[in-house]
Formats: C-alpha cells, structure tokens, sequence
C-alpha cells in the first residue's frame, strides 16, 4: 500500500486525531541558551529557535511526540514550522537547514514506528512546513504596492530545501500549515512537484489555511473557496484549516469547505480566543464539545489543536470523537473553477 | 455560492489588452501603470468577469510590464477579485506572469505549433502553477481552417493533455475565428466552420471549454462599427448555443440580437452561415449605406441620380445628400453661360424650397444644416470660376455679422443661426467666439453689414451685449442689433440692452426665426412697421415691469431666520478617500451610456423627451435620422479616439458659517459665500441657500471640474470641408460627453470615493430625474448663480492643471464642453432657484467676497432686477 493508500484507509475507519503545538510544551522544559545552541557553535543567541531544539536536543521533542501518541494521535507533525532558510537567517542558523529537518522527521519516525510496532495502530509522519514570514502577494511597502521583498523562484528554493529534508528524515506527508499567503503556497506546492520529479515518487501534501478575519478570508484576500479553487491542482490529501480563531469561530468554515472539497477535511483550530493577557484558557472539554459537533455533523476527517492547545486537549478530542462516523469526502464533478480573490465557475 | 459567480457565458475583457487596446497600449508604453491600473478596475467595474492583460509589443519588455502590472493589481481588491487571463504569445512571458497570480487565472494560450513536446511542456508547467489554459488549434503545420482540422487538432490536444493528467475542466479550446466576407471565396466558410468546430469540440471532449477573440470576424469592415458590432452580435447568438463558453470582446462593441435592423442582422446571418452565395457581396454593398448615412437614401440612390442636373441638385439640398454635389454643381455649370448663374438658378432655387419647407414647419434645423453643408459645397466650386471670370459674385439678400460676445466660448446656437441665414441667401460674416465690441464694430463697418448678432450662453454675457449696445450707440451706428442665445431673453433685451441703443434691437428667439427677422429687418415695405411693432412691445414689457407687483422680499435677517434646517444628524460620513481625485482619461464608450439625450435634440430646436422623441409624429423622423447620425459619429469619436474625457474631483472637511461654507485645508482656510432666498416663501417652506446643507460643527462637501478635449482638429476637418453639420453635431455631441461625465463622475463619488451610497444602482433614467442622493450645483446656475466662485473651485481642485481647463473674464470654461460644480451629500440637499435678492444681501455679500458693491452688484446682476 502506498502511504496515500494507508492513509485512505485509515481515515475510513475513523475520524483521525492529529496532534498539538510543539511550541509551549518546548517552554515547559526550561532550556537554557546553552541547552538550544547545543554544539552546533552558532554565534547568535539561540534561545527560541524551537526548530533548533530538533537537532541539539531531540529527546525533548521526542518526549513531546510521546506525549502526544499517548494522547491518541495518528498524524504527528515535525517541529519544523520555522525550519526554513528564511526564517533561520534571523538566528544565522540558515546552514542547519537540512540537518534541523532531517532530524526532527527522524525523530517523529521513530516515535511513531516503534508506538505502531507496539500497538498496530497506523500512524504518519507530516513534514510540517510554515509560510516563512515573506509574502509573495503583498508589499511591505504601502508607498509602492507594487514592491515585493521576495520572488516566487526564491520561495520555491526555500521550500523545496526543507521539504527534501524532511522526507529525507523519513516524513511520510508534507503539511503545508497556516498558509496566510496563497501565492507562498502555490510556491510551496511548485517546490514538491519538483521534488516528487527529481525523486521520482509522490509526496503527498496537506494543505492547511488560515483565517485572518472572520468573514473568511486569508491575508492575502481569498476567500475559502478561492482557496480552495486555487490550490485543487496540487490534488492535496488534505485540505483545511488551522490556527485562525477558536473551533467556534471557525465553524461556519469548515463546513463551507467539506461540502466543495473532493479529498479528506483536517482542521487543527485554536484552543478558543486568547484571553486579555494573551493566554489560551479554553478547558479541554470545550474544545473537545465543540469539535466533536463538527465530527457528528460529518463535516471533518481528522482533528487536532494548533496554538493553546495541550496533549490534555488533544485527548479530550480523541475521546469526543471516539466512535463518530467520519466525513464522506464527496463526489464533486468538477467545472471550470477559477479564482481571483473570489471564486468564480463557468457552468457545464 | 452565489448566482453571480458562476456564469453560462463569459466576456472576457479585452481592456487591458495592449494589442486590443490603444488607450491601455499607449499607457504601458508611457509606463503610465497608475492610470493602467485604473483602466483594470474600470473593466471590472463596469462588469468584467475575467481580465485578459496581454503585453505583446514590439517595444515594450513584455516580461517586465505583465508582471509589473499583475503585481500592481494584485495589490487592488476591486481588481484582484476577479481570475486574470494571462495572454502571451510567449511562454516566458506567461511563465513570469504565472509567479505573479495568487488565485487561479487562465493561460492565453498553448499549442501544438511546435510539436507535441514543448506543447505538453507548457501544459505540465502551467498545471504545476494551477492555472486553466487556452490551447489554440495550431499544429506543426498550421493555424486550423476548417471544421475538420480544427476538430482533429483539438481532439489530438484534448487527448494528449488528459493522457498527462491534466484536468480536462481547465482546458479551453480557442478553435480560430477568422475574418469573413473578405471577398475571397475560401474564407466564406470561416464563420460556420468555426460554429460546427466548436459543437463538435465540445461532444468530443467532456469538459472541455472553448473560446474565441471575437474581433478577427469583422476585420474586413474596420471603421464601420455598425456593421462589426451587428457581426459580433449575430455571431454569439448562434456560437452560445452551439457551446462557445466564453469570448475575448469589448463589451461595448455588441448590441442585443433583436435591437439590430433587421436587413443588417440578416445580411450579417447570411455570412456567417453562409445562406447564400453572394452574402458577402450583399454585406459589403448593405455595410455601406451605414457608414454614416441612412440606407434609405441609398436605395433612393439609383432612381434621383437619373433625373435632370436641376432637379438632381434640388433633391440633393432638400435631402441634404453632398455625394454627388460638386460633380452635379460641374454638370450644371457647363450647361450654364456663366457660373454665377448656377448659384442663382437651380442652387437658389433648391434653397427656396429648403426654406419654403422649414418655414411651413415641415423640415426641421437638422435637415437644414446637412442642406446648408450641400450648399456649401457646391458654392465653394464654382467659386474660382467666378473669381476667374472677373464677374461680381451672388448678391446676397444681406450681411449679417455674428459673434459670441466677449467672455464667452459658447458658439453652437450661433452657427445653427449662422447656416439658417446663409441657407436663405444671407451672406454671414461670423466672426467666432470671445469677440470683443471693437472688433465688432469693425467688421460691421468693413463689410458694410445690414445687421449684426450677437449671441451668448454664460449670464455675464448680458452685461457684454449691453456694452455692445453701448459702444454702437457711441459710434452713432443705426442698423438692427440681433440678441440671442440661451440666457438671452425678451425681457433682458427689454430692460438693458434696448434702452442702451437707438438703433432697432430685436430679441431672436430661436434659429427658426432668424430668417423671419432679418427677411423683415431688410424689406423696404415691412422694417418699419416691424421695428416700431418690435419697439413698441419692448416698451410694453418695461412699463409692465415698472408697474409690476414685485414679489415680497425678506431682509436678509428675516431669510437667514427662516433657513433650510435640515436633519444635521443625517449628513453623510467623511469620505472614503478624501483628498483630489484626477481622470486623465476617463472611457468614452462608458459615457456613451450615460447620455441624456433630451437637451441634444433641444439644442437642434426638436423638442421632445428622448426616446419617445424618436416616435413623434411630427419630428420623428427627423430625430431618428440625427440620431443615427449622432451614433454613428459617436462610434468613430470612439474608436478613433477624437476625444479625450479629462476631470478632476475633490473633498474637503468644511463647516457652515451663516452663509459661507469654511473649508479647512491644509493650507489654511477657504470661503465659499453663498447666496439665499429673500423671496417671501408661503406656508412652511424654508429660504434656502447652499450653505443649509452643511453642518455647523464640521461637515464634507466637495468640488469637481470635467471637460472635454480634443475638438479642434476635427471641427477644423469639417469646417474646411464646408461640413457645418458634421461640426455642429460633433460640438453637440462633446456637450454631451461633459454632462455624461458629470454624471458618471457623481455616481462614482457616491458609491466610491466619497461613498456614501456603495449600493446605489440606478438606470441611466433615474440618474437624469436626480433620484439619487445628494446634488452637484454648477456655479452660474439658479442655486449659485453667482459665475465668479469658479475661479475658486477651479484653485481648490487647480483644475487648469487637472482637467485642462481654463476660465474665460467671464468666468466662462474653455474648451466649451466642460461642467464644473460642488457636490453635496446631505439626503435633504436639493436644487432651488435664489432669484431675486435685495439690496442688504448685496451689500453683505460683497463684504463676504471683499469686493466694492459695484464688482458685487455686475457679478449678482441678473438676481437684483
């Protein structure tokens, strides 16, 4: 069976948990300057580079994954959201690259492997790629709006670096998350085509947008469907959203796009809205209640918590949405579908 | 999802199109993006669906510009929410512009011309970037002709691009449309071809869309509009149906099936479908009689052209037909002795009739001037041989000098004037526009005139005549003065400008009585009793008007106690986008849409309300023949591109202060005064005045100026040709043009740049009944009747630099076709008529301008008698 196969066939038996943040649970463990430079005798001041943590101490993040494996999740992403050379130039890590994202795939692998050996319980690994912080659709610059800091090819360059660590590393998907920009992950999906060509095999993606308002649309200005119409060709195993708002808030979304698109539904949202000081205090359950809505209405394939969301949280979700019949991934016989930042069809 | 974003058939833009367009062209070439842009938000606007942006020049960096321009709109929601069509030739340049898009646009276009490999190439690319292509029925050796070739290449393409996994739903065929009723036999099957091609195209391949640029089919009939958008028209009807999805066309260049005459629709079916093998021949001879003209006249054609030279001549003035002329005024001039005597025979003759006819109310002025324009022309051959023989010209009946006085620009009422008398043998010296009373007076003297004319539109214009008047009687003149234009009025002529002159003074109503007053002035047996007739009433009126009850005025006290106390909480939001707002060149062909017809024929003296005008018993006839001819020139003025919509609009905060309304500019404070009602109102009803709208504790108004350029080449075209219609009609027709503007301008500030109405969606109808929300007063009209607050509008938005426009000593605009005026957005603003005022407002008001009262006293002249 081909992973994309694997993965079919597990989402058909159930709704499948996929995991939380790495970021808080890497504060918890208090680690010093030293403890994030490790050996690697970079010269900047490492604290907060948490994709470095992958590479000089990977048994924190292992401990993570555990964490969330115990909690019952089946798609573990890699600690890498920032493991790009854009985002590491700012901690003059951009050399570590490679090494950062073959070893937090390593790490993930293993966690998984030895957990799936143990229980028999099928469990993947997605090569977890953020949307660097350029945007390919808009100027920095509101004096010259046609200005942009960075060029289509250079973010494909960039992608496709991290991406052919992570499956180096043994990642079974690629997750492209939290895409704020369209372009950058239309740019993101060029640099796995690439790949898929220079390695000759198939690299399945996931593909996860979010919201900056609450009428739905990303930053760049597309609406869900726009979206939606703009990434299809990449035939994503996933599509949805993250990040964004609360489960609440995101609601309306989510059902808007399981009834457009043809391939399997995942949404990761926010442990609820971030409270005066900017601490997430959602309880668990209520995070769980309010998935576990969108599960009974058939509306997702697989579940998980982005930013204030803890293993506690993704448990409580598992044990929502433990025995709810997943989504149906529709079939949609497809028009012309194109896409400004609206959508727009042309009939049959 | 909405109805609106899905779509049966689409218009795809062609705007923004350097090879489809000369505007967009030449602003790209200018690296003018920032009103390119513009150009783009226009389109979708006015309704684009998709936006097809093509950079294939010859001189331009194409890579350089498409992603330039693509960047620009990405950053322009209105824009950017609309797929792009990138439209290249070269696969580069497509490839730079796909790293540009953000949604999913189209690929214009991939083929098989140089083989199956870099084709599928292409394909693979363009799907990697997720976009939909355009594949042209091109092969290794050649563009697709025939229905067969076309169906066999797109097949061939359709299976290859499936076979690679692209989806079949983001493949559009474009199977070539090719130009028809070119005269070569071959292309005759060209419009059909393409329709079969594409019903099959679309049976053999699901999914699949087609498409085609529609402009190539009428390529034959370049410069006649009216055939090419009948062709357009008729084309879609018949290609929708048999599965065309979607077309690159200037939307503006289709008119609705059933709105097309019925003779041109089916000419136009018979080519396309080639019902018949001498279609085109038919075509071609039918497109003729639209270039311009009525097919009527046409198809009369054969039959006048066989009569005699003097009955010819006659039916070419009466019917206003300048094709033959001078070949028939040469026919006439070799049967004549002398070529004097053609003018005085058959010519004069025809012209009697001319004038018989519009006298007895059965021709109407259009008629006339296309006449006058026969008789020009004809008069202007025989002229040398005349000179040649040394032997005096035609007597005229009389000379008569015209002139648009001194501060005014306004000369479309003065030629129509001008052509009535020299249709009737009146030899007319006209000596333009902003013509000083010296010169005046000169060229009455040196050509021994038996009148002079004087004409106007501007208020301050009156004061102008009067000193006309003045000046005549300084020199001891005594011939007749004749007074008129649109301001001008009997009354006026009464009061100021008779008294200032012994000499007969007469007021001219219209152009219809011109000839009635200057065949009178100049009988020996009727001047006298009509000048003493004419003097007589004129005392009538100022006896009347001495005796006359004047309505009641309030002082300006009483008046500002009873002002229009509006809702205040009910003014509109600060504006959108504050700040000067400037249109280098605003659409022509969007304009067009926002004509008000009615006062065109007005100015014509066909009274009617447009387009139960076209229908009138009367002037129908007349009306629809002025009215093809206004379009078909409106089609040139168009694509050819003679005019250039120029405009600048502004908004400022601003408060009311009594009266004047205070802007609060950046650069420091600036009043407008304005003036109020003193008449005392019955009932309830408010003395109004301007400033009632604006709220006291802080406010918005705004100002705006339009014109209209370009006019001068082409009214100096038609007038060296003798062609007063054509000129008359063109200055019309830009008169038109700045009303439409001011429309159109309006309308925008109150969905957009002010916007205070978005939602606001009104017929061209309900804009010309005011139904919207707010008003623009014109300075010099009855709110503001004051002229003078132009120059200080014109500061406000320094409209000299962003409109091009200028201001006369009378305040009046130049070039002519301009409107200017201040917006107000209060829901309770509306027009009104200061009328007459008192001596305390005056006063007061010439304090608030820092004027002496006599600068005040000629500035409000018209409100104080």
């Amino acid at each position: 069976m081909t992973k994309r196969e694997e993965f079919a066939a597990a989402a058909k038996a159930r709704i499948l948990i996929k995991d939380g943040p790495y970021g808080t649970e890497i504060q918890r463990a208090k680690l010093s300057p030293e403890d994030y430079a490790g050996d690697t005798g970079l010269n900047h001041d490492q604290k907060g580079n948490n994709d470095l943590v992958n590479l000089t101490q990977p048994q924190v993040i292992r401990k993570i994954c555990d964490s969330y494996i115990d909690a019952g999740a089946h798609i573990l992403a890699t600690n890498t959201f920032n493991a790009n050379r854009i985002s590491q130039a700012d901690y003059g890590a951009e050399g570590l690259v490679r090494e950062i994202n073959v070893s937090a795939a390593r790490i993930i692998r293993e966690a998984v492997d030895e957990a799936s050996a143990k229980d028999g319980i099928p469990r993947f690994v997605a090569g977890a790629v953020g949307p660097t912080n350029k945007t390919l659709s808009l100027s920095p610059d509101v004096e010259d709006p046609g200005f942009r800091e960075v060029d289509f090819d250079t973010i494909v360059d960039v992608y496709r670096e991290q991406c052919a660590a992570l499956i180096e590393g043994g990642a079974d998907f690629i997750l492209v998350e939290t895409v704020f920009d369209t372009l950058n992950c239309k740019a993101a999906i060029m640099a796995v085509k690439q790949l898929e060509r220079e390695l000759d095999t198939d690299i399945p993606l996931m593909i996860s947008l979010t919201l900056t308002d609450l009428s739905g649309r990303n930053l760049s200005g597309h609406t869900v469907e726009a979206f939606w119409y703009t990434v299809r060709h990449a035939k994503p195993l996933t599509i949805g959203l993250n990040c964004s708002f609360g489960a609440e808030q995101l609601r309306t979304h989510v059902q808007l796009l399981s009834d457009i698109a043809d391939t399997y539904l995942m949404a990761y949202p926010n442990a609820g809205l971030p409270n005066d000081l900017g601490e997430y205090d959602e309880l668990p359950e209520t995070t769980a209640s309010l998935t576990r809505f969108w599960a009974e209405n058939r509306r997702i394939n697989a579940l998980g918590g982005c930013c204030g969301s803890t293993p506690d949280h993704i448990a409580a979700m598992a044990r929502a949405v433990e025995g709810v019949t997943p989504r149906t991934v529709p079939e949609i016989d497809a028009n012309m579908q194109l896409a400004g930042l609206e959508p727009f069809t042309i009939a049959a | 999802m909405s109805d609106l974003s899905t779509a049966r058939f689409v218009n795809i833009g062609e705007r923004t199109n350097v090879t489809g367009s000369a505007r967009f062209k030449k602003l790209i070439m200018a690296g003018d993006y920032e009103t390119a842009v513009e150009v783009a938000r226009e389109q979708v606007e006015n309704g684009a669906q998709i936006i097809d942006v093509n950079m294939d020049e010859g001189l331009l960096d194409a890579k350089h510009a498409m992603t330039t321009f693509l960047k620009l709109i990405a950053a322009e929601p209105d824009i950017a929410r609309v797929p792009v069509m990138i439209d290249s030739s070269k696969f580069d340049v497509i490839e730079a512009g796909l790293k540009c898009v953000s949604g999913k646009p189209i690929v214009n276009s991939i083929s098989m011309k140089e083989g199956e490999e870099p084709f599928l190439e292409h394909a693979r690319i363009c799907r990697d970037y997720g976009a939909a292509v355009v594949v042209m029925a091109f092969d290794e050796t050649g563009q697709a002709d025939t229905k067969a070739r076309k169906v066999e290449i797109c097949s061939r393409a359709y299976d290859l691009l499936v076979g690679i996994g692209f989806p079949p739903e983001d493949i559009i065929f474009d199977p070539n449309i090719f130009a028809v009723a070119t005269g070569i036999e071959e292309h005759d099957r060209y419009g059909l071809d393409f329709l079969e091609a594409v019903a099959e195209i679309k049976r053999r391949c699901p999914k699949a869309k087609t498409s085609g640029g529609l402009s190539n089919l009428s390529f034959s009939f370049r410069g006649n509009e009216t055939v090419r958008r009948a062709m357009h028209s008729v084309f879609l009807y018949h290609a929708i149906p048999a599965g065309l999805d979607m077309a690159i066309v200037n939307a503006g260049q289709l008119d609705v099936y059933d709105q097309i005459d019925p003779e041109l629709r089916e000419a136009c079916e018979d080519v396309i479908l080639m019902r018949r093998p001498d279609a085109t021949e038919r075509l071609i001879d039918l497109a003729e009689s639209y270039r311009g003209k009525s097919g009527a006249d046409e198809k009369a054609a054969e039959e006048w052209r066989g009569w005699d030279v003097k009955r010819r001549l006659e039916h070419a003035l009466v019917k206003g037909i300048d094709a033959h002329v001078v070949a028939d005024t040469e026919e006439a001039r070799q049967q004549f002795a002398r070529p004097i005597e053609v003018i005085e025979g058959p010519l004069m003759d025809g012209m009697n009739v001319v004038g018989d006819l519009f006298g007895s109310g059965k021709m109407f002025l259009p008629q006339v001037v296309k006449s006058a324009r026969v008789m020009k022309k004809a008069v202007a051959h025989l002229i040398p041989f005349i000179e040649a023989s040394k032997e005096p010209g035609a007597k005229a009946k009389g000379t008569i000098i015209m002139a648009t006085v001194k501060g005014d620009v306004h000369d479309i009422g003065k030629n129509i004037v001008g052509v009535v008398l020299q249709c009737n043998g009146y030899e007319v010296v006209d000596l333009g526009v902003m013509v000083p009373w010296s010169q005046i007076l000169a060229a009455a003297n040196e050509n021994q005139a038996d009148m002079i004319g004087l004409s106007g539109l501007i208020t301050p214009s009156l004061d102008e005549m009067v000193t006309v008047a003045q000046e005549m009687q300084g020199a001891k003149m005594t011939m007749p003065l004749l007074i008129g234009g649109a301001t001008t009025s009997k009354v006026h002529t009464a009061l100021r400008i008779d008294p200032a002159y012994e000499g007969p003074v007469i007021h001219v109503l219209d152009a219809s009585r011109a000839v009635g007053v200057a065949s009178r002035l100049l009988s020996d047996t009727q001047r006298d009793d009509f000048v003493t007739d004419t003097a007589g009433e004129y005392v009538k009126v100022r006896k009347a008007r001495e005796g006359q009850s004047k309505s009641v005025l309030l002082s300006l006290e009483e008046a500002r106690a009873n002002f229009c106390d509006v809702y205040l909480s009910d003014k509109a939001a600060p504006p959108l986008q504050p700040g000067r707002h400037v249109f280098p060149d605003w659409d022509l062909a969007e304009l067009r849409d926002y004509f008000d017809w009615t006062p065109f024929f007005r100015a014509w003296e066909l009274h009617g309300t447009y387009p139960k005008i076209l229908d009138d018993e009367v002037v129908g006839e007349t009306a629809t023949q002025l009215f093809a001819d206004a379009n078909a020139m409106l089609d040139r003025i168009i694509s050819e591109k003679w005019l250039t919509a120029r405009g600048v609009c502004g908004f400022w905060p601003c408060a009311r202060d009594q009266d004047d309304i205070t802007l609060h500019l950046d650069s420091g404070h600036v009043t407008l005064p304005f003036l109020r009602q003193q008449v005392k109102k019955s009932r309830d009803r408010a003395n109004m005045c301007l400033a009632d709208f604006i709220d006291p504790a802080g406010d918005w108004m705004g100002g705006f100026a339009v014109g209209i350029h370009g006019i001068d080449p082409h009214s100096e075209r038609f007038r060296a040709d003798k062609d007063d219609y054509s000129d008359i009609l063109l200055k019309a027709l830009a008169d038109r043009f700045a009303e439409a503007f001011a429309e159109r301008l309006h309308q925008y500030v109150r969905t957009d740049l002010w916007g205070y109405a978005p939602h606001e969606q009104l017929t061209n109808q309900a804009l010309i009944k005011e139904e919207y929300r707010g008003i623009r007063p014109a300075p010099g009209y009855p709110a503001c009747p004051d002229h003078s607050l132009k120059p200080i509008l014109f500061d406000l938005l320094d409209a000299p630099k962003n409109a091009g426009l200028t201001l006369t000593e009378s305040f009046a605009m130049w070039p002519t076709a301009a409107v200017s005026g201040f917006y107000f957005a209060h829901p309770e603003s509306e027009y009104f008529g200061v009328a007459r005022i008192g001596r305390d407002q005056l006063e007061d008001y010439a304090e608030r301008r820092d004027v002496d009262l006599a600068t005040a006293e000629r500035w409000l002249r018209p409100n104080l008698d």
